[in-house]
């Protein structure tokens, strides 16, 4: 977990010239975000345990040759982080482009055409086209889930919906297969999802999704809009009763 | 052709798109009599010329490169244009006739002329069903623009809306390159 862990004690960094103070454990992102220092994550979900796995959250930390990713890396004392420069903003185009031509992410047919976190993502970078070469995979769409859709073609592997399963929800139903450019959303033992007998239909994954990957049935262009508010409540709640 | 007139030339070309962008392009409505006043339009599906022109200023071309003909008009754009512009996102990004690219051609045909007809038909038939005269070959991929020409700008889109065009051509002819992802995003 994100923000569970500190210890309270008081360390002092410097983020983008800024001088932060924090509790140590804290994650960078977290303490950026604390203090209104904005860095660009997809994989990461407040609630969720930390995957790492996006990469747009990288940041350069001095003294460190190798960027680090800010959700992943804790605030130690006398820290210098830099959260946006021209060679990470550079990176972060050049990941977000590679997620483009990774899949077939069709925006203007997609049911989550104007509610992506992908897409926004792109207008955030001012990405204006997609320099690499689009690999155009053979993919699949299981729709054998009476309530949802899974649809491989817009899945860019981030896992909340294999975390949310597993932590949120208890099920694991889901998790990753594969390696690489073949790595793949399964259900229970890579059956399609209708037939899976530990998913409870309750839903979360579908609004955990960043895109239109996982989408309710009946859903057309642009009329998937994912409602992500109940993650902190389940979160705080849990927290405090324990 | 010469263009016997000093203010910039324009052309505009439909590829492998739905019209949509040029329907766009024509929703700039009565900002189409302004434009009138500040560019010359000499190519375009709604300007009757057949041939594109030498020395155009600006181009803007919709829809992705899908047949060899597209290919060929591609090259032709980029030698005859100053600055082109891949309006909308198929030319942008391939989008929708890109979405042929995940089959290979033959299973595509079989698909729209064999599998579809009303009876089966025998394999000297099926040859006779398929469009391999007159109509252009299809490449192996519908590809975005910029994978076979060099592009200038990028106006994303589905289509870019009119305001869009309009903010793109008036900086551009006030000599500002401008920022498209401001006024437009894939899927718009």
């Amino acid at each position: 977990m994100t923000s569970a862990v500190s210890s309270g004690e008081s360390i002092t960094l410097k983020i983008d010239d800024k001088d932060i103070s924090c509790r140590s454990g804290e994650t960078i992102l977290a303490v950026a975000r604390e203090n209104n220092i904005d860095i660009p994550t997809l994989c990461f979900m407040e609630g969720l345990s930390v995957w790492g796995g996006c990469r747009l959250c990288l940041v350069e930390v001095a003294g460190s040759p190798k960027l680090q990713a800010a959700c992943a890396t804790v605030c130690t004392e006398g820290m210098n982080v830099v959260t946006a420069s021209p060679r990470l903003k550079e990176y972060r185009k050049m990941i977000v482009e590679m997620l483009f031509a990774e899949r077939n992410h069709v925006c203007s047919v997609c049911v989550s055409n104007g509610h992506c976190e992908l897409q926004d993502m792109a207008v955030k970078l001012e990405i204006d086209h997609v320099r690499f070469p689009y690999r155009y995979p053979h993919l699949q769409v299981d729709n054998s889930h009476d309530r949802a859709r899974m649809d491989h073609n817009r899945c860019i592997l981030c896992t909340r919906c294999v975390r949310v399963c597993a932590e949120i929800e208890g099920a694991h139903t889901k998790d990753v297969k594969g390696r690489g450019v073949l790595a793949a959303i399964i259900h229970d033992l890579d059956q399609p999802w209708g037939e899976s007998e530990t998913c409870t239909s309750c839903g979360k994954c579908v609004n955990v999704c960043p895109t239109g990957a996982l989408t309710h049935r009946g859903t057309a262009v642009g009329e998937m809009q994912k409602k992500t508010d109940f993650l902190p409540y389940l979160t705080l709640m849990r927290r405090t009763e324990s | 052709m010469t263009n016997a007139t000093t203010k910039p030339t324009v052309a505009t070309v439909w590829l492998d798109g739905c019209s949509g962008c040029h329907m766009s392009f024509m929703d700039l409505d009565e900002r189409l009599m302004t434009l009138a006043g500040l560019v010359d339009i000499l190519h375009s599906p709604v300007v009757d010329s057949k041939e594109f022109p030498q020395n155009v200023d600006l181009t803007l071309v919709e829809g992705a490169v899908s047949s060899e003909e597209d290919l060929h008009k591609a090259n032709i754009i980029r030698a005859r244009s100053k600055y082109v512009i891949a309006m909308g996102d198929c030319a942008v990004t391939g989008n929708v006739p890109a979405m042929r690219n995940y089959w290979d051609r033959s299973d595509l045909f079989d698909r729209a002329y064999v599998e579809n007809a009303q009876e089966p038909v025998s394999p000297e038939a099926r040859k006779a069903l398929l469009p391999l005269a007159v109509v252009p070959p299809l490449r192996p991929h519908a590809t975005p623009l910029h994978e076979v020409i060099k592009v200038d700008l990028y106006l994303p889109g589905c289509p870019p809306p009119a305001d869009a065009i309009w903010f793109v051509l008036t900086e551009l002819l006030a000599g500002r390159v401008p920022n498209a992802m401001s006024v437009s995003r894939f899927g718009k």
